[in-house]
């Protein structure tokens, strides 16, 4: 059934669904990504609250002008308009008074969505606001979607990203150093308020599929789980794009697989299980890389000051130590030092030797800022300083 | 009018006032540290530990859904947290990934058990249902002497009383350590004032408050009452202590005319039904906010 799905064997609807849900999923990822390197991902959670006011509006002008008021064209419109206001007040507050930007969030979002839903109880008691349906905005609803609506939300999608493929250059700069992005002549206000206007078109875009309160996870995951996997910003835009297109694509498909696995979540949910493979996975930011490394770092710790000792003649104790020293042939069950543990032991003490002389000496006392305990002098200097040192110290000693 | 008062309207009135007191206080440090958006997250992930203690249980009772809704809140902090560290993401973005994940997971499951019998959904999670919270005991304002009536009070008044005066005792006991590490944690931390510890504290107060006003108003008042009381007193005053009984008052003034609008507004414009009350509530205290923002003495900081 799942292949099937994935296979977009399961019908019209289903189709129309993972289509649109990818088109959107590339376009918020792409935007995501932007708002996550800027540090500003959380201001969507008030763009997208604030659209609910403005869509029951909405809803009620037109039915006030003899329409059904379910057009989605004209809904949009509506919730774009709020969510602007909603963004002007966010940037106001924090302009103009000294509500921090956090407080400002939490604020337009709770009083906009508040306000929201007292509309949402005046539709109920208006003769044709029963069947009005707008609750599926909350959480997506995509059963009974019409081509028109699919086509509107992919073409959405696309202006989305072409916008987002011609600002990359100056949005990249501005979201790391918007003091250099000024002094190169690019407008940081006016391009923050490009990346807002994209946040906008990808909420209102997304409201029919995903839900005015879950379209932040389809802007913020994503763009988290891209970066684990880059230190490139243009890389973590383009993998951010795909994460989010291919959890638009296999959630809705999914989600057609079965009874009772609403779109929206499922798209937000098999957005996460990227992020956690990631965050799991991946190679250098990765949780399962870091240990690995921090493991490799106590090793070599061990080995270290295993040598050390075994080079003053003195017991190795500590039982890791002990175990990584026999496991490296360094050492016999009973204790005793092995011949190459021998050899290794008079090398890791000359090292050390090595790094008080550079310690010590008035030209080298640089270098010896990078005396970690671990890092063998051979990285640090040239054959030349290090045949110089030796001679200071005269015939390495035997242990 | 005095006997349908009692009945209909005093305890929901009563019992918004409170959590918007019990919201507003913990509040005011939440936004002084920040951590405004705290309040946000919880009242997103308190839906899923609530799911979850009702497939466990089976039943809607008020306890095993408050233990829920209480865990769902200190796995969502640790998840945050761990996001933060393991992933080296700024806090926003870990915020983002954690109240999203969770709440779908939430809808999700609400979606694929049998919830049909009681009353349980998204919708009511989110308005709450202020409205409902009567007192069928009450005859008139003599029923507040009647042992035998007051029992019949519900149950959430009850609760939210006790959650007010824990936050207040909280806040209270508090106060200095509280004070000092919100304003100079180094300094705080220099006298010995357990720092973290502290921190943890405060947001553990804050879902405790936010889980018992969930149950008995919806998430947008608890997010608004966090949020836009202290954000409005801070525009107020410098001092600190001014500014928490600010908050408390505008917190008040919401809870009260919110309702009212919400139950009598309609009429006066000649609509036939009462629209949200916890969506009044909220638009009512950005409206406080708004005001502040452009004619509170101290707005610039």
């Amino acid at each position: 059934m799942l292949a099937d799905a994935l296979l977009l064997q399961l019908g019209y609807n289903a189709t129309l669904v993972a289509f649109g849900a990818t088109a959107l999923g590339l376009a918020a990822g792409a935007t995501g990504a932007f708002l996550f390197l800027r540090k500003r991902s959380l201001v969507s959670d008030a763009v997208s609250h604030a659209t609910l006011p403005g869509l029951a509006l909405a809803f009620l002008i037109m039915v006030a002008f003899g329409g059904d008021g379910r057009s989605l064209l004209g809904l949009m419109a509506g919730s774009a308009v709020s969510a602007a206001t909603g963004l002007w007040c966010v940037s106001a507050l924090t302009r103009h008074t000294r509500v921090p930007e956090d407080a400002a969030i939490g604020a337009v979002l709770s009083v906009f969505f508040g306000f929201g839903v007292v509309l949402l109880t005046v539709i109920q008691s208006v003769p044709s606001g029963r069947q009005a349906g707008l609750e599926g905005f909350l959480l997506g609803s995509t059963a009974g979607m019409l081509f028109t609506d699919a086509v509107i939300i992919a073409l959405g999608g696309i202006v989305v990203l072409l916008a987002v493929a011609v600002l990359r250059r100056p949005l990249t700069i501005v979201a790391f150093d918007p003091g250099f992005g000024q002094t190169q002549g690019l407008r940081v206000a006016r391009l923050d308020m490009a990346l807002m206007l994209l946040v906008m078109a990808v909420t209102v875009v997304g409201l029919k599929i995903v839900g005015l309160i879950l379209i932040v996870a389809m802007l913020i995951i994503p763009a988290v789980t891209a970066r684990f996997w880059t230190n490139r910003a243009s890389v973590v835009v383009i993998l951010a794009g795909l994460f989010g297109g291919l959890a638009g694509y296999v959630g809705a498909a999914t989600s057609a697989s079965a009874p009772d696995l609403p779109t929206g979540p499922i798209i937000v949910l098999t957005s996460f299980v990227f992020f956690a493979l990631s965050m799991a996975f991946a190679p250098e930011r990765g949780v399962l890389a870091a240990l690995m490394r921090h493991r490799r770092f106590e090793r070599l710790v061990h080995l270290r000051q295993g040598l050390l000792a075994m080079a003053q003649g003195q017991h190795v104790y500590e039982s890791r130590t002990r175990r990584l020293l026999r496991r490296q042939g360094f050492m016999r069950p009973d204790g005793v030092p092995t011949a190459t543990g021998k050899n290794e032991a008079a090398r890791t003490l000359r090292d050390e030797a090595r790094w008080q002389v550079v310690r010590a000496s008035v030209n080298l006392s640089d270098l010896a800022m990078r005396d970690d305990g671990l890092t063998p002098t051979e990285d640090v200097l040239t054959a030349d300083q290090i045949a110089e040192i030796d001679r200071r110290l005269g015939p390495p000693e035997a242990v | 009018m005095g006997a349908e008062f009692v009945a209909l309207s005093l305890p929901p009135m009563l019992i918004g006032t409170l959590a918007a007191l019990a919201c507003a206080l913990p509040g005011n440090f939440l936004v002084l540290r920040r951590q405004s958006l705290v309040g946000d997250a919880i009242s997103h992930v308190v839906l899923t530990g609530i799911v979850v203690a009702f497939l466990i249980t089976g039943q809607i009772a008020a306890w095993p859904m408050m233990l829920g809704a209480a865990a769902a809140a200190v796995v969502a902090v640790t998840l945050i947290e761990v996001i933060q560290r393991l992933g080296r993401v700024d806090a926003g973005a870990a915020m983002g990934v954690t109240f999203t994940a969770m709440f779908a997971f939430g809808v999700l499951l609400l979606e694929q058990s049998d919830t049909s019998g009681v009353h349980l959904d998204v919708e009511h999670a989110l308005y709450g249902n202020l409205e409902s919270l009567i007192w069928l005991d009450a005859v008139g304002w003599s029923s507040l002497l009647d042992p035998a009536a007051l029992a019949g009070l519900p149950h959430e008044l009850t609760r939210m009383a006790i959650v007010f005066a824990l936050t207040l005792a909280f806040i209270l006991v508090l106060w200095r350590p509280l004070v000092l590490s919100t304003f100079d944690e180094d300094y705080a931390r220099a006298l010995g004032v357990p720092v973290r510890a502290l921190g943890l504290g405060l947001v553990i107060v804050a879902a405790i408050t936010a889980v018992a006003a969930f149950d008995a108003v919806g998430s947008i008042i608890v997010i608004a009452m966090f949020i836009c009381p202290p954000a409005a007193a801070r525009l107020m005053t410098n001092s600190l202590v001014h500014q928490v009984l600010w908050s408390l008052a505008f917190a008040t003034l919401s809870a009260l005319l919110g309702y009212i609008l919400a139950g009598y507004g309609p009429l006066w414009v000649g609509l036939p039904n009462t629209v949200s009350a916890a969506g009044m509530i909220a638009s009512v205290s950005g409206l406080i906010l708004a005001i502040c923002a452009v004619a509170a003495p101290r707005r610039r900081g």
